[in-house]
């Protein structure tokens, strides 16, 4: 059950058995979805592979796999240790299996801790580039905070319910347990960056190389949420009352800031960054609403959203101007790359007939069906509209505006996989049901 | 079976026309597969009238009960003959014109109609909502690819504007979906589903707004004009020709049966709002020294008459409002030819640079004169019985205390169109030839043809519009008990 056998052995990396390595990982989690386990390990219950984790490993390895046809090449030109820096991201994965499917704190602080420090790594892989160490370092001390944060929450919850179990009957109202609730609620929204934890976000994802930001805004930022969600679901679903107001307000300030910054951005990888802010924003939604459809709909959410974001990255990382201007006539030097980037950013912008509409769908129903805070999902559409504005920015640079165009050199392959990609957007935009079924069935 | 057909032939052969390389090919195709798609839309309204072949319904996401669910009411047939009328009548009257890349340009316009058909024919909320935003993305592509100057900054707003409505409509939508029995998206789950009072007033905003950026209603307008002057004119035809009669039609089949109580509380409101921006409109119409803004705002004027005559709730208004939907849709094309042709012919559109055109080339005046006297409503034309009813219609009703003042700044309106309108074929046709348009201009024959099919579908219906009335006849009887407040007045 624990994946981590499989992910030691890659410290040999080569492209191909980081590719291999992870095909297998994903074909063990599909065949333990549809019954067949190879191995169970006694973890006391601290670890539980529900159906719920299960389909968010299966999504998280997909994307995963997605990202290392793209952009394995690209990783190359970061730094010498090529080999590490696979087996730091399947270190990150391995983190993931383990937030995605905690049943105790202690666990949880593992995976969390499992993720963040080989990213902190990542981050500053482009030894060379100022701007890549000061973002690392950044992001350590940040996230050394919170994760300072986190313990003490842990350690206050402890104290209360005296048990580290997330599905103990708790005692809601002790000012302790409350006190720890909200300590760990601040450090997770440090971990998806949810406003007003956000502000390492935008310098760290512009730091960092892009080939990693990309794999950091997308995947890692979803296992954030899985493990929010899961959290308060489990250990404090009863507390409910207590933290919707004050996550209502996150999800408020996640998205104004995330969406009204965004849009003065000059450069395509920070206007990303921000977005991803907004994006976390609604996300967040499915945090606040807590009931079938949240789950559902964070699911679909997460696939949508990290299959369009790395798409667009991937793209972005072959352009050596990251402004919008350097998209300028972008789609009469590649029509192709310039029809799937712009279903990617149509399903960020959530139009219909793409996934991340009916992943904005779900959210919206699910903060509706809460039946309270109207305001909130009316604030979160009129945002919507605002991040249609830079979205279609790029958009309308690519190909109304008359520019040059860059040259980029790319392989048949990787325009396939775009065309693949972006097909699949589609398919789940008009079929949901691919991927909810498998929660149920 | 004819539903699906309706959207399927252009849907397809839309995404066939990007791959054809040859401008004339892609020309001919297009008008081949839009011909075909009118012969379908005639032959559900006259042969095939049962109801197994104007209803379609399949499975689609069954965890939140969608359904693929399209049929062709009285009100979809007008609409659907709307659309698969004009754009045949764009491409033929549009033969001429140049564009670059010509097979995007051409697939996007049928792929437009496919939004367009499914928005007249959907009976599922979820699907209605798909469909109207698939109408606006290729909109989007054409008015910003082949626009004039500003197109870019404009296009953008227009974007924007509708893109914030429909966003909005979308809450609502599954705001009322939640409240169904079933959680259903189906239009009779809608229908049905008792809302509280409170909950009704704001749902009704949230859609009305939706439907007023569309239309558009006074004061969310400001994007009309501007989106008219700067789009490619083949695509300001189907906008304000088809495009603006979704928003009529989600306020009949969307807003009026599902929330009929706030529908007759803020009518008097909406009303006020649409009357206002009809004498708005008109007053800046007089003003207009360019040919495009003109129509434009007299559409708006136009638009505004519907909708205050669909809140007076009266069966006339009703049926004055459906003819009035496909005439508006007609005349306005008409009007674009003309102004299409000036322009091209003449390289400009400013009133004030024109004149004497008549002399010259006679057909013309007289087919625009035909066209822009249906505009205001003369008798014997298709606009005089439009507007006779809907007249007749906010007159009459019941619902609203304040029928006369309507009726009355309702009225002065028309007259204000007789200015601008009369003004403007004063100024262009008659009077001096000048250096410019001394040459003067001998209409080509697809134009003729086009503008002769508009004066005869003008002549047609404004002499025997019964063929048109019977059609929506059982339509706005349905919609109109569905939205029935008047038992609450005997309470």
């Amino acid at each position: 059950m624990m994946f981590s056998s499989f992910l030691l052995t890659n410290k040999s990396a080569i492209r191909n058995l980081a590719i291999l390595g992870l095909v297998i990982v994903l074909a063990s989690n599909v065949l333990e979805m549809s019954g067949v386990v190879f191995f169970r390990i006694d973890t006391k219950d601290m670890i539980r592979f529900d159906r719920f984790s299960l389909l968010f490993n299966t999504i998280v390895f997909t994307s995963t796999l997605v990202y290392f046809l793209l952009s394995a090449r690209d990783i190359e030109k970061v730094g010498i240790n090529y080999g590490e820096y696979f087996a730091l991201i399947f270190f990150v994965l391995c983190g993931i299996t383990l937030t995605s499917s905690f049943r105790s704190l202690l666990v949880l602080f593992l995976g969390i801790e499992i993720i963040s420090i080989p990213l902190y790594i990542l981050t500053g892989s482009d030894k060379r580039n100022l701007k890549s160490n000061e973002a690392s370092l950044k992001y350590f001390l940040l996230g050394a905070f919170s994760t300072g944060l986190m313990l003490m929450g842990i350690a206050l919850v402890y104290g209360s319910t005296g048990t580290f179990s997330t599905t103990a009957v708790t005692q809601p109202d002790s000012a302790l347990f409350i006190s720890g609730m909200l300590l760990l609620m601040f450090s997770m929204a440090f971990k998806v960056s949810a406003a007003p934890f956000h502000f390492w976000t935008p310098d760290v994802y512009d730091g960092a190389p892009t080939v990693f930001t990309s794999f950091m805004a997308t995947i890692v930022k979803v296992a954030g949420f899985i493990a929010f969600i899961r959290l308060f679901g489990d250990e404090f679903g009863t507390a409910q009352p207590v933290w919707q107001l004050l996550i209502a307000l996150i999800t408020a300030i996640t998205l104004f800031i995330g969406n009204i910054t965004a849009v003065f951005q000059q450069s395509v990888k920070r206007m990303l960054a921000y977005s991803s802010i907004s994006q976390a924003g609604f996300m967040m939604l499915a945090i606040y609403a807590m009931n079938t459809e949240a789950k559902e709909g964070l699911l679909l959410y997460s696939a949508a959203y990290c299959l369009a974001t790395i798409g667009i990255f991937a793209v972005l990382i072959k352009l050596k101007d990251y402004s919008f201007e350097g998209f300028n006539g972008f789609a009469k030097k590649q029509p192709l790359l310039a029809l799937v980037t712009t279903i990617f950013l149509l399903s960020l912008a959530g139009i219909p007939l793409t996934a991340g509409f009916l992943a904005k769908f779900y959210m919206l129903k699910a903060a509706l069906a809460t039946g309270k805070y109207l305001w909130l999902v009316i604030f979160a559409v009129l945002m919507a509209v605002v991040s249609v504005y830079y979205y279609f920015r790029v958009i309308q640079a690519m190909y109304f505006k008359e520019g040059a165009g860059q040259n980029i050199e790319v392989s048949q392959p990787f325009k396939w996989t775009l065309v693949l990609l972006a097909a699949v957007i589609i398919l789940l935009g008009i079929f949901p049901d691919l991927i909810i079924y498998w929660l149920y069935f | 079976m004819i539903p699906v057909l309706l959207i399927l032939i252009p849907l397809i052969s839309g995404l066939l026309t990007f791959f054809i390389k040859n401008e004339k090919a892609v020309r001919g195709w297009v008008l081949f597969s839009s011909v075909i798609t009118l012969c379908v839309s005639i032959l559900g309204l006259t042969v095939l009238k049962n109801d197994s072949y104007l209803q379609f319904r399949m499975n689609w996401m069954s965890t939140m009960n969608a359904s693929f669910s399209l049929r062709l009411d009285g009100m979809g047939q007008i609409l659907c003959l709307l659309t698969s009328v004009s754009f045949p009548l764009v491409f033929i009257s549009t033969w001429e014109s140049e564009y670059k890349k010509p097979a995007n340009f051409f697939g996007l316009m049928l792929l437009m109609q496919v939004g367009l058909m499914g928005v007249f024919l959907s009976m599922d909320a979820l699907l209605f909502y798909f469909f109207w935003e698939l109408a606006l993305i290729p909109a989007y592509f054409l008015c910003s690819q082949w626009g004039g100057e500003k197109r870019i900054a404009v296009t953008f707003k227009f974007f924007i504007y509708t893109f914030t409505g429909s966003i909005l409509m979308l809450v609502a939508i599954i705001y009322i979906y939640m409240q169904t029995p079933t959680h259903s998206f189906d239009i009779t789950a809608f229908y049905n589903t008792p809302l509280a009072n409170r909950s009704e007033s704001w749902l009704f905003w949230l859609m009305f707004i939706a439907f007023a950026i569309k239309m558009p209603i006074w004061p969310l307008h400001t994007w009309q004009p501007d989106t008219y002057e700067q789009a490619p004119t083949a695509v300001t035809m189907i906008l304000s020709g088809v495009m603006v009669k979704m928003g009529v039609l989600g306020i009949i089949r969307w807003l009026m049966p599902v929330l009929h109580l706030s529908f007759y509380q803020w009518g008097d409101t909406v009303s006020t709002l649409a009357i206002t921006g009809m004498i708005y409109a008109s007053l800046i119409a007089i003003r207009q020294d360019d040919l495009k803004r003109l129509v434009a705002y007299s559409s708006i004027a136009h638009m505004g008459l519907m909708c205050a005559t669909l809140f007076s709730e009266t069966q006339s208004g009703m049926q004055g409002v459906m003819i009035q939907m496909f005439n508006h849709g007609i005349n306005i094309i008409g009007l674009w030819i003309v102004i299409e042709l000036i322009e091209r012919q003449f390289g400009t559109r400013k009133i004030s640079e024109l004149g004497g055109l008549a002399q010259r080339s006679p057909a013309m005046a007289i087919l625009l004169v035909i066209v822009a006297l249906a505009n205001i409503g003369l008798p014997l034309t298709n606009g005089f019985i439009g507007e006779f009813l809907m007249f007749n219609g906010i007159f009459a009703s019941a619902v609203t205390k304040y029928y006369i003042v309507f009726t009355v700044l309702a009225g002065i309106t028309i007259i204000l169109a007789a200015v601008y309108t009369l003004n403007m074929i004063r100024k262009v046709f008659y009077g001096e030839a000048n250096t410019l348009t001394a040459p003067g201009y001998s209409i080509r024959f697809n134009e003729k043809m086009a503008l002769g099919i508009i004066v005869a579908f003008i002549l047609v219906i404004g002499i025997y519009p019964n063929i048109f009335l019977n059609i929506t006849q059982e339509t706005s009887e349905f919609i109109l008990k569905k939205a029935d407040v008047t038992s609450l007045f005997s309470k």
